[in-house]
């Protein structure tokens, strides 16, 4: 997993709320290799009936290109627990998202992937709306060890993150690598639950 | 932990799945139930690519869903050669690993959902977890259950384990006595609409009272299902004599002293009467109607006898934009009766409402009927699919111009091509009415077996009332 330190990136909003899995991912594109998920992000939302581009979808917008942070609307990543959800979004670039909310399955989903989930108050999104639709500076600054974004406009934004996630993502640590380092904790667990629950197994 | 504390039911379980409590609040779960399908292909692939193998393989289970096809039992039924090699996949990793699983074909095949509680591998006060955000459902026997993603797959897989941070509790009464026609989707998705497709984030639900507590097993199963809905990772009703009964003699459920010492351990299950809950809600069961989603949320969601939206009484800005967005890809009208919509074709299926239960209510109305669009049927698993041909449902189905087909996820996610055409208007028993989910400009109403039924026969979103009336 590729850490994540800090970020100064581009950013896209995409003003709408309880977008879910299917519309990151159309559950017609799950079981493909990943290299051929790649194009299937938000695909019913950026093209038409007819395979034509929605202009009014920002990643159709030349000036929304190249972006590698996502602002989103309340309950991001509701819905299913496909992880390729959040692998297609890091395949087309986006390696932090932003929102009020997010669903919990997709929350976790970010993380196992270096991919940086950052929850700010609502009004705060609005904000950035704002900035990143009637502004030319799109971009926004993300540091990790300081648990700070700028917006354009300068202002400063802290957010909160679990220090056990947050010590993760900075070092680009998997989680199987430091749970394995507890292999002898598990184990006492096995020979207890064993012991307590001799009929579950 | 303190032993003197009221704690929920939640909590009971919860903690004694502890296996090591760290100071920053993340605490690694043990896993005693691991359910796979046949989209874990990607967690194996990453775990063998590190060079570990499956821990615990006698506490997995794996079955074939997804990607199956609903036409035929067997591997040759399904046409797409890639959807072939997925659920090949599965067998050939479940086989290299000792995983016990399920193939197409044998009885005990089907939605992973509906084979773990029939097959007694789900039960009270464990904790199990499978790479599908539906796991909830097994809460409905007191097992802490809840979805993860693949990478979390391959770390149960390799460790039996998994960092958590302990959600909060949320408790759903439900009280009284449900009308005749009311069924557990009825209340599920009116609990989602008091909670918000958002309202359950970061808890878990345990639905209590005595409406919950009159529930089978099976309409249990219905509402733990749909937990996620409400953004709630998981589900739980404390067990019970039902849920007893339910278990006793299922393929894995534990047996002669097994049993007894499991049922002394179960029946300690269940919140203290002095537990605290960060949330809750009461509903009045007599207060609850036939229940049928409009928009694309399960949240949005009325009774059969309401009218469309209207975005113009909406409070605030983002409401009315999500709703006039939702009316526009749903094909609807602000203010139009719900019951006068026309309906292209029904689904009755998926892990919320394809078991045996779900079957009888829906034979029972389509029972000397005929259904005037498509219709299909399709059991949970080919166990439920045996029971209903036993008792002849599958007869009553057919007579009445139902398809009836075999066991799979189908057309609540379509991934094995089962899905409808654009602009094409499917009334579906499913649990998702998400944009596209049936497929591409597909319109999904998500409700009751019953409700399936009677807008098959009329061909417009209908109640079994209305049926009584034409």
């Amino acid at each position: 997993m590729k850490a994540f330190v800090t970020l100064e990136a581009k950013a896209m909003p995409l003003d709408l709320a309880n977008v879910d899995t299917d519309q990151i991912i159309p559950a017609r594109f799950l079981g493909l290799p990943r290299p051929d998920q790649v194009d299937a992000l938000f695909r019913d939302l950026r093209f038409g009936d007819n395979g034509e581009a929605v202009l009014t979808f920002p990643m159709n917008q030349t000036r929304f290109s190249g972006s590698k942070i996502l602002v989103v609307g309340n309950n991001f990543g509701c819905g299913s627990s496909r992880e390729n959800a959040v692998t297609t979004l890091l395949d087309n670039g986006f390696e932090c998202i932003i929102a009020p909310s997010f669903g919990d399955i997709f929350y976790n989903n970010c993380l196992q992937n270096g991919v940086l989930p950052i929850v700010i108050q609502h009004q705060r999104v609005v904000r950035l709306f704002d900035l990143l639709t009637t502004g030319s500076n799109h971009h926004v600054w993300v540091d990790l060890e300081n648990q700070s974004l700028k917006f354009p406009d300068g202002t400063t934004e802290h957010f909160d993150i679990d220090s056990f996630r947050k010590s993760c993502l900075l070092k680009g640590l998997d989680a199987i690598d430091l749970t394995l380092s507890y292999s002898e904790a598990i184990e006492d667990y096995e020979k207890n639950r064993f012991i307590e629950l001799e009929w579950q197994v | 932990m303190n032993r003197h504390l009221p704690s929920t039911l939640f909590d009971k379980v919860w903690d004694r799945h502890v296996v090591h409590a760290r100071p920053d609040g993340y605490q690694l779960l043990y896993v005693d139930r691991h359910l796979m399908h046949d989209g874990s292909a990607e967690g194996f692939a990453r775990l063998r690519t590190r060079g570990l193998s499956v821990r615990r393989p006698d506490l997995s289970l794996a079955t074939p869903d997804h990607f199956n096809s609903t036409s035929g039992s067997s591997i040759d039924a399904i046409a797409d050669p890639h959807k072939r090699s997925l659920v090949e996949r599965l067998k050939d990793n479940a086989s290299r690993e000792s995983v016990a699983y399920f193939f197409l074909g044998e009885d005990s095949q089907g939605i992973a959902h509906v084979v773990g509680p029939e097959q007694g591998f789900t039960l009270p006060g464990t904790t199990l977890v499978c790479g599908d955000s539906h796991t909830a459902t097994h809460g409905a026997l007191g097992a802490l259950a809840f979805g993860i993603g693949s990478s979390e797959v391959s770390h149960v897989l390799a460790t039996q384990t998994l960092w958590q941070r302990k959600p909060k509790a949320l408790r759903v009464s439900v009280d009284g006595v449900l009308a005749p026609g009311i069924y557990a989707k009825d209340m599920i998705l009116r609990i989602i609409a008091e909670l918000s497709a958002s309202g359950g984030v970061g808890h878990v639900i345990e639905y209590a009272g005595s409406t919950i507590r009159s529930l089978s097993i099976e309409s249990r199963l219905t509402v733990c299902n749909m937990s996620i809905e409400a953004g709630a990772r998981a589900g739980m009703i404390a067990p019970d004599d039902i849920t007893f009964n339910y278990l006793i003699n299922k393929p894995r459920s534990p047996k002669e002293l097994a049993w007894d010492r499991a049922l002394r351990f179960w029946i300690t299950l269940r919140s203290d009467d002095d537990a605290v809950f960060s949330k809750s809600l009461s509903l009045d069961a007599a207060s609850i109607k036939p229940m049928i989603t409009w928009g694309i949320s399960p949240e949005d969601c009325l009774s059969t006898d309401q009218n469309i939206p209207d975005p113009e009484s909406m409070c605030s800005t983002a409401e009315r934009q999500a709703c006039e967005r939702a009316l526009a890809y749903m094909g609807l009208q602000p203010g139009q009766p719900i019951n006068s919509v026309k309906v292209d074709r029904v689904f009755i299926g998926s892990c919320t409402n394809s078991r045996i239960e779900d079957l009888r209510v829906a034979a029972s109305i389509a029972q000397g009927r005929k259904v005037s669009i498509p219709a299909w049927v399709v059991p949970g698993s080919g166990l439920v699919k045996r029971q209903a041909e036993a008792e002849g449902l599958d007869k009553v189905f057919l007579e009445a111009g139902f398809e009836w087909r075999h066991p799979g996820c189908s057309m609540c996610v379509g991934m094995n091509g089962d899905i409808g055409s654009r602009g094409e208007r499917i009334v579906s028993t499913s649990n998702r009415n998400f944009i596209g989910r049936q497929g591409p400009g597909v319109r999904t109403h998500l409700a009751s077996p019953a409700t399936a039924v009677a807008t098959a026969v009329l061909g417009r979103i209908a109640s079994v009332d209305q049926l009584e009336v034409s």
